[in-house]
């Protein structure tokens, strides 16, 4: 275990001094952003919907029945852009995109691609991973910047809509308005961006140490996507710490 | 991107007690021997007896766990070395870049060495195809060739980079017959092209007495005999005659 880790901080800070060749793989970045923006803007919209929905539902009516409806707006819009749409959304682009990222550098890897890169003295640091990392490290907090306004329509839908709850769209975004400052949005936008460093490296990585062949691919794919999971939610913990301090 | 005064259009390679281990496997036991610029080596013996990774150390994708290999007298490991000498490997299966289309996988080594404008780069990869006997095939994906044609394709991407090592991992492995003279030919005529060093790797006794102008017979992780193919030929080590000597079965098994 502290073998993968030594190798992924080599592997970070190998790709951050690659960072000044953004410029030259740029190409390669833009079709990565696309596939990452392409394949999971939708999914983003409909999970935002819903995760916001059920959180009105479960919440809403004990929030009413002890006369706390005029926060309801309020307590969704904040955990939604603090809490549910980075992680949430990180878990989705882990699996997504994360999965996708050690599955294909690993293939590269067993069928010797990467070999034939060395061999050519192309660095497989700056060829694959620094387009993947820096077109991830850009889509996640885009996708959620994208979520959180979609979540608080969809938490506002549920709250007008279901009789137990009962509460307008004007006092539901009132209260939003009072809760959610520029300070908690930018919360949620950073928070996914250290999330989509650690998919993106972790998911690089894995790929890039599968050795064997296509059972081995499976295996990468597979801890890829868990690896970053658990790394996402430990981090969550002490990120929210951070900034809860911070923001005092 | 020729060689210029200052760059020999071939290298020596010189290794000397080359050994690796993998886990409890000891793969390669002091391996020794001596390439001179120009020359085609091959390096032949039965499957498992370490050549692919003898080869994969030479063009510097394993570090060795004792012993060196030279490039014109510099460790290949050394910063610089792959930028200072031009070094290609043909894999075994090809290694092509699926995601790539063949004019792009021709044209990568180029592209990403910023060695060119797009037309300067189309032009040499319709150039180096055309070479290997697969003019127009620019747009195919690797997955549409033949085997025989991504060895090709595999050959022609080696090209562009003008080596001055050529390291070829078992070229006709895998080939029908007319598949592996086509592929012989290609070797031959690269050798008189380009007048670069180059390393095979192989368990084709055909191929090998037809191109080589040393024979390295290796068994076991170890180098048991250097000679020319005539030499080799003559060799009384049993492994040796039996490998060079093995028949086909005579009879049909009941």
């Amino acid at each position: 275990m502290f073998q993968h880790i030594g190798e992924i901080i080599t592997l970070f800070w190998r790709t951050l001094q690659a960072l000044p060749l953004c410029w030259r793989h740029r190409g390669k970045i833009v079709a990565q952003l696309f596939e990452i923006g392409n394949v999971s803007l939708l999914m983003v919209c409909i999970l935002s919907l819903f995760i916001a929905g059920v959180v009105a539902l479960q919440t809403g009516p004990v929030m009413v029945s002890h006369g706390l409806g005029s926060v309801v707006g309020g307590m969704i819009g904040l955990s939604m852009c603090k809490e549910f749409a980075p992680v949430m959304m990180s878990i989705l682009i882990a699996g997504r995109i994360g999965s996708a990222m050690a599955a294909e550098i690993g293939s590269m890897r067993v069928y010797h691609e990467i070999d034939a890169l060395r061999t050519m003295n192309i660095d497989p640091v700056h060829y694959l991973v620094l387009p993947r990392m820096v077109a991830i490290a850009l889509a996640l907090p885009a996708l959620v910047t994208f979520s959180s306004p979609v979540g608080w329509f969809g938490g506002a839908l549920v709250s007008a809509l279901n009789q137990r709850i009962g509460i307008s769209f004007d006092t539901f975004f009132h209260s939003l308005r009072d809760e959610v400052d520029p300070g908690d949005i930018f919360n949620g936008i950073f928070k996914s961006f250290i999330f989509a460093l650690a998919i993106g490296i972790i998911s690089c990585h894995q790929g890039l140490v599968t050795r064997g062949g296509p059972r081995a691919i499976g295996r990468s794919v597979t801890k890829a996507v868990v690896n970053s999971i658990v790394v996402i939610l430990i981090l969550d913990y002490f990120l929210t710490r951070i900034l809860l301090y911070i923001q005092k | 991107m020729s060689a210029t005064p200052n760059q020999p259009e071939n290298v020596s390679v010189e290794v000397s007690g080359l050994r690796k281990s993998f886990g409890n496997l000891e793969v390669l036991k002091g391996i020794s021997f001596k390439v001179n610029p120009g020359e085609i080596f091959v390096i032949m013996g039965p499957s498992g007896s370490g050549k692919s990774v003898l080869l994969r150390h030479l063009i510097g994708l394993e570090t060795p766990d004792a012993g060196q290999i030279l490039v014109q007298g510099e460790p290949v490991g050394a910063s610089g070395v792959r930028d200072r000498y031009r070094m290609a490997m043909v894999f075994q299966s090809a290694a092509l870049l699926t995601s790539l289309s063949v004019g792009e996988n021709v044209g990568l080594y180029l592209t990403e060495h910023f060695s060119g404008t797009p037309a300067e780069i189309a032009a040499i990869v319709a150039a180096k195809l055309e070479a290997v006997g697969l003019p127009g095939l620019e747009d195919r994906s690797p997955g549409e060739l033949s085997g025989g044609m991504q060895k090709r394709v595999a050959i022609a991407r080696a090209l562009v980079m003008e080596p001055q090592l050529f390291l070829f991992d078992e070229p006709t492995a895998e080939l029908d017959p007319p598949m592996a003279v086509t592929i012989d030919e290609e070797i031959l005529k690269l050798k008189n092209r380009t007048h670069a060093t180059s390393i095979i790797v192989t368990h084709d006794r055909t191929l090998a007495f037809s191109l080589a102008d040393r024979v390295a017979m290796i068994f076991d992780g170890q180098i048991l005999f250097i000679g020319t193919p005539d030499e080799v030929k003559r060799q009384t080590e049993t492994r040796i005659h039996e490998f060079i000597y093995a028949k086909m079965p005579t009879s049909k098994p009941s």
